[in-house]
């Protein structure tokens, strides 16, 4: 039988060790998996690579493992939205690495490490700071660099409602990175509002393809 | 000749807004340019995209209409018009690479004549790099307008013959709104378009740091923005 929800968070996570890369999905405040990320926290794991849109806000999430010197570096589009002093404070004392790249790269490097591909060329960052290093091309008369897939060791990412085969929804912009966080990582735990029964999930309405997730646990950990 | 008052924020939010057609897909970026979701024409419909996967955002939500999950990308809790969708991120941001974005319209610290950008860093030494979603907007939309003050708090000007500051994309500018004029890019630099009253096409250019240009032969083709009765600004295309 293939069940893959899990009974609490804390067994959730268990397989995160030190030195792993963690992809957390979300965008601002939405779709941040905050108690597996507090779970990670708790058990105290460090030199943590964190890839995510952001670098956190306030003292929760990912602000709390940056806070507490679990983070070795954070792989993100945009680490200074409004309240992200912990990042800033962070980074400016040398205790922890920043690698920024495009929104849409960020997006689209962690779908071809999902999907199977390999570097690809954006016209996104031609001509800027984040062409340094790459290969850059013009092509028909148009500029582009050359990105690579962006892989991880987990993805903590939080949906709406999840069954054992690890079929998933997600509430409106909620969704936003889960669902190719879920394709890029090699071990893919999310955390639901609430687990549902085996074919409850509209098949044509499934979001994340079960394939694509480890394990499943409801926010509270209970079923 | 009155003394040409400049635009407020407000006030070059509202001629964006009108100027955008009827059916237009249209991304907001942060800063500035989320004003222009106020002042858009009740008798058009334009379709607002957010990088967070929103096609369909509506007025900002208040009090049990605010959900977590339906943020735009400043952070704002917003509603969804009937017919928005929802879509994952890679999704939305092909929406915007993939050129189906009629309009971006983005904030800005300078502008080149030749269409550069920058908006992302400025050189100062203690800057963090924060792109998000601007480079994506900036080389994917059909049209990609600036909203920005004509010139700098400094006094450095803004519009430039090429951009000081770490580019965000390279030739991707058609259109600038500034509390000053409305300028159009083009393969000869920066056009005209419209000015506030009272200003002269010569001082103007002095705010300027690259040639302007007019869209004629004299400076007869320059539309006039003028307040109207109703206190909203507006300009003849002549």
């Amino acid at each position: 039988m293939l069940d893959k929800i899990k009974a609490t968070i804390e067994q959730a996570i268990e397989p995160i060790q030190d030195g792993a890369s963690i992809m957390v999905s979300g965008f601002g405040e939405s779709g941040i998996p905050f108690e597996l990320l507090r779970a990670v926290l708790d058990k105290g794991v460090r030199d943590l690579t964190i890839i995510s849109n952001n670098a956190g806000t306030y003292e929760a999430g990912i602000a709390g493992l940056i806070k507490a010197r679990r983070v070795r570096k954070v792989v993100c589009s945009h680490p200074r939205p409004v309240n992200s002093e912990v990042f800033a404070t962070a980074y400016r004392a040398g205790q922890v690495e920043l690698e920024c790249m495009p929104q849409g790269t960020l997006a689209e490097r962690l779908r071809a490490a999902g999907a199977g591909l390999g570097p690809f060329f954006t016209p996104t960052g031609y001509g800027t700071l984040v062409a340094d290093g790459k290969e850059s091309r013009v092509i028909d008369g148009k500029g582009y660099i050359l990105e690579q897939p962006l892989h991880g060791d987990f993805a903590l990412v939080r949906a709406h409602l999840g069954d054992r085969w690890g079929n998933l929804t997600y509430r409106y912009a909620g969704r936003a990175f889960g669902p190719v966080m879920c394709m890029a990582a090699r071990h893919s735990i999310v955390q639901v509002d609430r687990v549902v029964a085996l074919g409850e999930l509209a098949p044509e309405h499934v979001m994340t393809a079960g394939i694509f997730v480890k394990a499943v646990v409801a926010a509270g950990g209970a079923r | 000749m009155s003394q040409p008052t400049p635009l407020t924020r407000a006030e070059i939010a509202y001629l964006v807004a009108h100027d955008l057609p009827d059916g237009a897909y249209v991304n907001l970026g942060i800063g500035m340019p989320t004003m222009v979701s106020d002042y858009l024409p009740t008798d058009r419909e334009i379709i607002l995209h957010s990088e967070n996967g929103i096609l369909g955002s509506g007025r900002p939500a208040v009090g049990d209409e605010i959900d977590p999950d339906l943020i735009n990308a400043s952070r704002t809790p917003v509603t969804l018009l009937p017919g928005a969708a929802i879509t994952e991120h890679t999704v939305s941001f092909a929406m915007m690479r993939g050129g189906h974005l009629d309009y971006s319209i983005l904030g800005g610290f300078q502008v080149g004549a030749n269409g550069d950008l920058a908006n992302w860093i400025t050189n100062a030494p203690d800057a963090i790099a924060a792109i998000g979603g601007a480079m994506d907007l900036a080389v994917g939309a059909k049209r990609v307008i600036v909203m920005m003050e004509h010139v700098a708090r400094d006094g450095s000007h803004k519009l430039l013959e090429h951009v000081t500051y770490p580019p965000t994309g390279l030739g991707v500018v058609d259109h600038v709104y500034t509390d000053l004029a409305i300028i159009d890019v083009t393969q000869q630099g920066f056009v005209v378009r419209a000015m506030v009253e009272g200003l002269t096409l010569d001082a103007l250019a002095k705010c300027s740091g690259a040639p302007l240009s007019a869209p004629g032969a004299g400076t007869d083709q320059i539309g006039i923005i003028r307040r109207g009765a109703d206190g909203c600004p507006a300009y003849a295309r002549p």
